[in-house]
């Protein structure tokens, strides 16, 4: 460690102000920092989970030497891993003269707060929206605002505000737009390729300089907490008071954002977030875009990582079964050595990966499917978006040219305690032609392949009937017809 | 509003009236993150955070409890039990001595507080309270109603029976009959600001209280209760807070008292903000009820007689649920006549937490069941279900006695559902539905229009008065204060209107100030969407004796009739000259004429016995109805709403863009309360949706794609309450009922419409497919 360049300091823009802080917990959250050291009681804590969006705060980062703006939930996110960006907060929005911000006011024009808590989170969140979108369609609105909650207003009165910003002012004349060019500067400024360490034992934080940096201190501190987007081990913080020192953070790394394709194969970096593996995935696999969008809210999408999603080991992670599905591998690297397997077979148990210590998801790597196979994502959950896996099937099939099953990988989250294969119910298939009938007698096989829980999400009994007709409703969207096969927010009514 | 502009002396309105659409007093406040809610004030130097100790039983008695762990924890400044309470360990609202501020000895539903840590920060004291070591001797533990006899079970309060003619006569003699039972699930309020109370201590006894709560003055005697104390030592204030819905009408009284006990024994101030799981695990939520009904009938759809049970969780204590139980009976009839009735209550002891107020306070789930009755009653008579609603509803002239014997005298229903019926399209509507449902194998569509009328006031006759407190300054601008609480119903803004169209100034010249116990004693609760009609009375009658003296006044001192004095706006006419209203007062001041005044409000004509089932709880009734249709997913139970309609009357609205926020508002909640949201218990009794993550309130995707809301620009209030407005807080909430009659319309189609599907609520996917199932199973057995 004595060779790489260090600094004991994180530095970041918070509204108009440069700060260099050289005392900050692993564990600190943004939140806790803003409104209990710096007294920005604008942001609030409403689950402190990131459910709830009233702790949204813009981030701006260099990505790829642009300057984006994201919104994040404050309440998971460490105050460690602001280091190098741009922390926006509500109080950040009024003019000098105190005229409020187009967001702000189309809010107050069209009746957009009643008990106003949330009020601030929406702001927020709409503003991200306004900066990239300044017209947005309806569609646009709602999935920037899966991740705020209001429990007064019905939103009616937000999305006819949000529809409106445009008309209080345009986004060129915006502070943050003016300010951009500088920002940047200011930011590139602080970028110096340092390693940061921060405090010692329990109160240890590490930001490495590179991949291989981070390779290097994983290697001296096998037990280091790995923090990637914050969206998991942010609520072991605040729910579960877990220590999480030593921490290395890893959002920053670039090294690890890197997302390429050769031979069929796509390469998504670990530290991909979801909001970027849409581009990287939805672009090339249609059916990831419908099941991205409803992972969390936008606030998680910033900041959670395909790498975390793959590597917390969760029965209910939405991307490891259509990941399984396509037969993606999971790249493990322990300093500099590098082992691939099948991503199936990372899931040991529950709670138990086929990670050791000092070693880290490096990326994921996901054949494209075949331009002729059929592959879809269904991803069922008590209320559609923002809402955790009750069931989630994935189907990847091809088929001969006289219609019989060639092949077909059919991987299921919530089913196990692990995301698994319904190998039996993919054996009753294989072979076969694909028909209804051979659906159904391919349906018995899932007694055989799960034994689902009965918990808050859903009953065994459900979970199990749901899987089931997965498997119809994707023979059905394989056949085509009118009919609609699955509800939609987008259709016309 | 704050801006503060010059009045307009040549104006012939006022800015600022009443029956004008007013922005929320602290809309530009909120959206700049101005608005100060109590975790936002600055802590007085010293201020130490609280965290309770929750149990973790269902029911058990503590054999003992080791306290060292925490004691020695870092920043740990005081552990407190029940025993450290120095007054009455107790803070049950209705003085039934059934809810310790700390469980001692007994604890009675897992999560139970049993004792309290005060450290130098909030995160000392969360980690702290971690390293308690209790043991219980387990009790046996009910946890769910279903297990329970709803006549013989143990109850936490007196059930309460209603009774009109001879419902069992009458149900025998119909030429139908047919019985049932309804499963309708309890709701967490998730205010967005959690519960929190900070305490700041005085000199003598007193303390001063800043409590997130919707009952400041009951905040004030349990406090002073607990700390053994008379009430004027303790002074509960609340500027705003962020949503109430009746989860801090009396939930907040826990927080309070604590606080206030810790900050008079360590003389410091004392802040306790639960973490969103304890406050979902420690506080009570909407009743679950289980519903039995019987109900008999005519081929033509006439509903003859009905005989209900409301079995109602309580938890573990009685709170509210009086009162809730009570308010379900009165609305076990929604807008229907039944020709005979009887309907009794069974509030039930569980052991889980104490279930307390929430918005409709046990009317959603009597009206729930008085629509299940209906759809019965159309299923087995094959009528359209909205013909067999407009063939019960009220009458005017006849039909028109409820189950409590008040007549319905302001019934507006039917011209209600007309009109929506028309507006919302749904004979044509219904017929494009069952053609898409012809040819759409997985996706199938419903479609239900469901009528609410709510009884409006406390049906606790002595909460139904109010005050409020009216200063003018030498300046003629106005400060006002009432004993009602905003929660973000716009309450303030409402009240302030009545004000200036009292004084006729423009609205900005009245300043809304924080509700105190120290300026109005004695409030009610702002709750029982009694808000406007109270306090706006109380206010607007503190105005008026101010006006009268001023008037008096100018009258004397310009020496012309009374009827020479007018009130225009910002300035008055005396005579023929025009003299701006704070030119007047400054010259009624220099004259020494009091300028301040309190103002009082009683309902009138209510009255209620309980004990004979008779009276007249409600001084009138607010209607709506809805119109609502959806799509269901026949493979998963998923569904979506595609349109809703609502029209509903506020009387002559105060603020339409206020009454419109509380409909839309209300709506979405009580579709929440109907879908997604479900309280979920494991075995051991351990609430486990208890945050966000676990437990799913509307999103904005979950808005009815189209969704057209309207009040009746026709409605005014037969009674003379404030300005002939009606109350919004609560009725909207029940039009929801047209969401989940859809859904179970739109499972119907997948048996012909011929079996009820007796769909309970919350309607989840996961019910709306076991429904699917259960018809297709039936329908392939006949």
């Amino acid at each position: 460690m004595t060779g790489t360049p260090q600094r004991n300091e994180i530095r970041f823009l918070l509204n108009g102000e440069a700060l260099a802080l050289a005392e900050v917990a692993p564990d600190e959250t943004l939140l806790d920092f803003l409104r209990l050291r710096r007294r920005l009681t604008g942001t609030k804590e409403g689950c402190a989970e990131g459910d709830c969006g009233a702790c949204t705060v813009l981030v701006g980062r260099l990505v790829g030497g642009e300057l984006r703006y994201e919104s994040v939930n404050a309440c998971i996110r460490f105050l460690g891993s602001v280091d190098g960006c741009h922390v926006v907060s509500v109080e950040h929005l009024k003019g000098g003269d105190g005229t409020l911000h187009p967001v702000q006011q189309a809010l107050v024009d069209w009746h957009g707060s009643q008990c106003g808590f949330c009020t601030p989170g929406f702001v927020m969140s709409l503003y991200g929206l306004w900066m990239r979108s300044p017209n947005p369609s309806d569609a646009e609105i709602e999935k920037t605002l899966q991740g705020n909650l209001c429990r007064c207003t019905g939103y009616e009165a937000i999305v006819r505000a949000a529809r409106a910003i445009s008309g209080y002012g345009t986004a060129g004349e915006d502070r943050l737009a003016g300010e951009r060019e500088t920002t940047k500067a200011a930011l590139t400024a602080m970028r110096d390729g340092r390693r940061v360490t921060i405090g010692a034992g329990k109160q240890r934080l590490v930001l490495p300089a590179s991949v291989d940096d981070l390779a290097d201190i994983l290697v001296e501190e096998p037990k280091a907490t790995i923090v990637a987007g914050s969206t998991d081990v942010g609520l072991w913080v605040t729910k579960f008071m877990r220590e999480i020192a030593p921490a290395v953070f890893v959002g920053h790394l670039e090294g690890l954002q890197e997302v390429h394709e050769a031979d069929g194969v796509v390469s998504i970096g670990a530290g991909v977030t979801y909001t970027d593996a849409y581009r990287a995935l939805a672009d090339r696999i249609p059916a990831f875009g419908p099941l991205l969008d409803r992972i969390g809210g936008e606030q998680v999408r910033n900041m959670g990582t395909i790498g975390g999603n793959v590597a917390n080991g969760s029965p209910i992670g939405d991307t490891p079964p259509p990941l399984i599905a396509l037969g993606a591998s999971v790249v493990l690297r322990k300093g500099k050595s590098r082992r691939t397997l099948p991503l199936e077979d990372f899931f040991v148990a529950y709670g138990k990966q086929d990670r050791g210590p000092s070693e880290f998801v490096e990326r994921i790597e996901v054949p494209l499917p075949a331009k002729d196979a059929d592959f879809a994502i269904y991803k069922v959950t008590k209320r559609r978006d923002e809402d955790i896996t009750a069931t989630l099937g994935a189907f990847h099939l091809g088929r001969k040219a006289d219609g019989t099953v060639e092949t077909i990988r059919i991987a299921y989250g919530g089913m196990a305690a692990t995301p698994k294969r319904a190998s039996g119910v993919e054996a009753a298939l294989l072979g076969r032609p694909w028909t209804a009938d051979a659906i159904e007698a391919a349906l018995d096989a899932y007694a055989s392949d799960f034994a689902p829980l009965t918990d808050m999400r859903a009953s065994a009994a459900y979970r199990m009937l749901v899987a089931r007709n997965l498997l119809r409703r994707f023979f059905a969207e394989t056949q085509g017809g009118s009919a609609p096969i699955t509800i939609s927010r987008e259709a016309a009514a | 509003m704050n801006k503060h502009s010059a009045a307009d002396l040549k104006a012939t309105k006022i800015r600022g009236g009443v029956a004008t659409d007013q922005r929320h007093d602290s809309a530009h406040k909120h959206v700049a993150g101005e608005a100060i809610y109590i975790d936002d004030m600055p802590e007085p130097a010293g201020t130490l955070h609280g965290c309770l100790g929750l149990s973790t039983v269902a029911h058990g008695t503590i054999l003992g409890m080791d306290l060292s762990g925490v004691r020695a924890a870092p920043g740990v400044v005081d552990v407190l039990t029940g025993a450290d309470v120095p007054g009455e360990n107790d803070i049950s609202p209705t003085g039934r001595h059934d809810e310790p501020v700390l469980a001692e000895r007994v604890v009675e539903f897992f999560g139970q507080p049993i004792f309290a840590v005060i450290a130098q920060t909030r995160e000392e004291a969360r980690r702290a309270c971690r390293h308690a070591k209790v043991e219980y001797e387990p009790l046996p533990a009910v946890t769910d109603i279903g297990e329970l006899d709803p006549v013989g079970g143990k109850m936490v309060t007196p059930p309460l029976t209603l009774k009109r003619g001879d419902a069992r006569a009458a149900i025998d003699a119909a030429p139908r009959r047919l019985t049932g039972q309804m499963r309708v699930g309890g709701q967490d309020h998730f205010y967005l600001e959690g519960h929190i109370a900070m305490a700041v201590p005085g000199e003598d006894q007193d303390v001063t209280v800043y409590s997130s709560t919707q009952h400041p003055s009951e905040v004030q005697h349990m406090v002073a209760h607990a700390l053994g104390v008379p009430s004027h030592a303790v002074t509960v204030e609340i500027r705003r807070m962020g949503g109430g819905f009746g989860g801090k009408e009396t939930q907040s009284n826990q927080f309070a008292a604590i606080a206030a006990i810790a900050a008079k024994r360590l003389g410091r101030a004392v802040k306790i903000r639960p973490d969103r799981d304890d406050d979902m695990t420690a506080t009570g939520k909407r009743h679950d009820f289980l519903i039995g009904y019987e109900v008999g009938f005519d081929d033509e759809g006439a509903i003859h007689g009905v005989d209900f049970t409301y079995a109602a969780r309580c938890g573990f204590s009685s709170d509210l649920s009086g009162p809730v139980t009570d308010r379900a009976l009165f609305h076990c009839d929604n807008a229907y006549f039944y020709p005979a009735v009887k309907a009794v209550s069974a509030p039930l002891y569980t052991n889980t937490v104490s279930n307390t107020a929430f918005r409709g306070f046990g009317g959603p789930q009597g009206m729930v069941g008085a629509e299940r009755i209906v759809d019965e009653v159309a299923f087995a008579t094959g009528k359209d279900p909205l013909e067999v609603r407009k063939r019960n509803f009220y009458g005017t002239a006849d039909r028109n006695v409820t189950p409590y014997h008040q007549p319905v005298e302001d019934n507006v229903i039917q011209r209600l559902v007309e009109q929506l019926e028309a507006s919302s399209d749904y004979r044509r509507r219904r017929r494009t539905i069952d053609a898409f449902n012809a040819n759409s194998r997985i996706v199938k569509r419903g479609i239900a229009l469901t009528p609410v009328k709510f009884g409006i006031s406390f049906t606790a006759t002595h909460y139904n008065q109010a005050g409020a407190l009216v200063h003018v300054y030498t300046d003629g601008s106005v400060h006002l204060n009432h004993g009602g609480t905003e929660m973000g119903q716009g309450l303030n803004v409402k009240v302030a209107q009545v004000v200036a169209e009292e004084f006729q100034i423009d609205l900005d010249q009245v300043k809304i100030t924080a509700t105190t116990t120290a300026k109005v004693p004695n409030t009610s609760a702002t709750a029982a969407s009694s808000g406007s009609d109270l306090n706006g009375m109380a206010a607007r009658n503190a105005a008026r004796i101010i006006h009268g003296r001023l008037a008096d006044f100018a009258a004397e001192r310009y020496g012309v009739p009374h009827d020479q004095v007018v009130f225009l706006p910002n300035r008055v006419r005396v005579g023929n000259q025009e003299i701006p209203f704070g030119d007047l007062v400054k010259q009624a001041y220099m004259a020494r004429i009091q300028l301040s005044a309190a103002g009082f409000y009683k309902t009138p004509k209510i009255h209620w016995n309980r004990d004979k089932g008779e009276g007249h709880p409600f001084y009138y009734f607010a209607y709506g109805a809805s119109c609502s249709e959806v799509s269901i997913d026949t493979l998963t139970g998923e569904y979506m709403v595609e349109r809703t309609d609502i029209l509903h009357e506020t009387g002559r609205s105060l603020n339409p863009a206020i009454d419109l926020g509380q409909i839309e508002g209300g709506f979405i909640q009580g579709m929440g309360w109907l879908t997604t949201e479900e309280l979920w218990w494991d075995e051991k009794g351990r609430l486990r949706t208890h945050a966000p993550s676990t437990y799913k309130i509307p999103l904005a995707s979950d808005r009815p794609k189209v969704f057209n809301v309207a009040l009746a620009d026709w409605a005014e209030n037969h009674e003379p309450t404030i300005h002939r407005s009606k109350a919004v807080g609560e009725p909207p909430f029940m039009l929801a009922m047209s969401v989940l009659h859809a859904l179970s319309d739109a499972v119907a189609s997948v048996a012909e419409h011929r079996i009820c599907p007796r769909l309970d609520a919350p309607a989840t996917p996961e019910r709306v497919l076991m429904a699917i199932e259960r018809l297709r199973t039936e329908a392939a057995r006949s």
